[in-house]
């Protein structure tokens, strides 16, 4: 299969990158580790006139904590190098379990976070999980930067809120208010496809008790789906297992799946419940072992 | 064999303007003028001639097409030609030496480790780069690391073993 014929341009600055985009007229798309990118190209469900290849932006690979905690993923940090970091380990344990899981391994080692949520596939792992862990993505555009959470980046399929001219650098997760905990688990046929159901949990305690939490849904919408009152749920007061059956419900509320060839609405809002708790316990389960 | 490639299929337009790139294959500087939507797997088949590289589902789901770019897997049928200008790209005709097999080839042979064959160039470049990182895993490792390349016979057992086995002559060859 062949892509449409495009214009391919390899800026070497962000700024170089951000005129082409503008000068593409909205008919310019960015290419980062292209791993959906270039399927779409192949199969035709995207015709670009122009491709903005940032491979060759120095400096956007990074993956970094600044001083006060807050976590800085650059727009070419790949998912193997977030797989492999020691960082997320500590700091941010829903990323960490995330990043083995998305896709497979040879497509790990070229596609990229920003990308991921750039694309704005319901299906995508990065978004529910950066919705959970409350980051948001820096974009940058002719008239400057702006923060955009990811809660709010998905306008629907494959559309987010950017401009045509604007480029994702960063994606930022702000420094835990208390411990952070938590955990993703996706459901899938067999590797590398998409997810039946992927669920984000991720919570934040101070003295054992919640003081934030969060949970994002994969696969079980037609955006990525922001559980806010599943998560409210867990907040003030520790885990019980109260708390954690009436997160699962209102999880799976939250959920609209639809019945297809890999499963129906109501198994998969069956999972989207069994996840939240199953995160939920074990969480739970290694506090009170600390403890 | 002419290392200068122009014609991509379909014929490139006139009003779309070729792209000159300089490619390190296994070693040896490649140079094409390629159109830019043209992909590495297409450029390495069709235009070097190198057909070890071979192209499956063309959908980036089986890593039939996986080369080592600067020495890390990645699919071949999924990055532009364009984009590997200036870089390394180790295809499966470049394991082995002048006289001997490369240990992992030499595996796959003693273990039984392919079948039709088709898979087995991106097994074995995927298996290269996972060794180098972990030259002694477990067999979950193994199956872990293997789990974007996709074996249509379903031969996975002895392709495991196959790099299970590689693992060890790779470390007796580095102990000596």
């Amino acid at each position: 299969m062949y892509p449409s014929r495009f214009q391919y341009e390899a800026p070497r600055s962000i700024e170089e990158a951000i005129a082409l985009l503008h000068k593409g007229g909205g008919e310019a798309k960015v290419l980062a580790g292209g791993q959906s990118l270039v399927p779409m190209l192949k199969l035709r469900f995207a015709s670009p006139e122009m491709l903005v290849d940032i491979n060759n932006i120095p400096d956007l690979d990074y993956l970094r904590v600044d001083s006060d905690g807050t976590l800085r993923i650059g727009a070419l940090c790949r998912h193997a190098d977030l797989e492999k970091s020691m960082v997320l380990e500590t700091h941010q344990p829903t990323m960490a379990a995330a990043a083995p899981l998305v896709s497979d391994p040879i497509v790990r080692n070229r596609g990229t976070l920003v990308g991921s949520l750039c694309h704005a596939d319901p299906q995508g792992d990065w978004a529910s999980v950066m919705v959970a862990v409350d980051g948001h993505i820096v974009a940058q555009g002719p008239k400057g930067r702006r923060s955009i959470p990811v809660s709010e980046l998905m306008k629907g399929p494959f559309q987010t809120v950017l401009a045509y001219d604007e480029l994702a650098i960063e994606a930022v997760v702000p420094a835990p208010k208390g411990v952070a905990a938590g955990g993703y688990l996706k459901l899938e046929r067999r590797v590398g496809d998409f997810a039946t159901v992927g669920v984000a949990v991720a919570i934040e305690t101070t003295d054992g008790s919640v003081v934030r939490a969060g949970i994002g849904l994969t696969g079980v919408g037609g955006s990525t789906i922001n559980a806010k009152d599943a998560a409210s749920a867990l907040v003030g007061a520790p885990l019980s297992a109260a708390s954690i059956a009436r997160a699962g419900e209102l999880a799976a509320q939250a959920a609209q799946p639809r019945s297809d060839h890999r499963g129906g609405a109501t198994y998969k809002r069956h999972i989207v419940s069994t996840f939240v708790a199953r995160i939920l316990n074990e969480v739970a389960e290694s506090k009170g072992k600390a403890a | 064999m002419s290392s200068l490639y122009v014609e991509v299929s379909p014929e490139p337009a006139s009003d779309v303007p070729v792209r000159r790139v300089t490619i390190t294959v296994n070693g040896e500087p490649r140079t094409a003028d390629v159109e830019p939507r043209l992909l590495l797997a297409h450029l390495l088949r069709s235009g070097f001639g190198l057909t070890g590289t071979h192209t499956g589902c063309d959908t980036t789901n089986c890593g039939v097409c996986t080369v080592l770019f600067d020495g890390t897997p990645i699919k071949s049928c999924t990055m532009l030609a364009v984009q590997a200008d200036g870089h390394e790209v180790l295809t499966v005709e470049g394991l082995a030496g002048a006289s001997e097999l490369h240990p992992i080839q030499e595996a796959f042979k003693d273990e039984h480790g392919l079948q039709c064959g088709f898979c087995t160039p991106g097994m074995m470049l995927t298996a290269k780069a996972f060794l180098e990182d972990n030259p002694d895993p477990t067999e979950d490792e193994v199956r872990w690391a293997l789990s974007g390349n996709m074996c249509r016979c379903t031969g996975y057992q002895n392709i495991v073993k196959s790099v299970l086995a590689a693992a060890e002559m790779l470390r007796a060859k580095a102990g000596n």
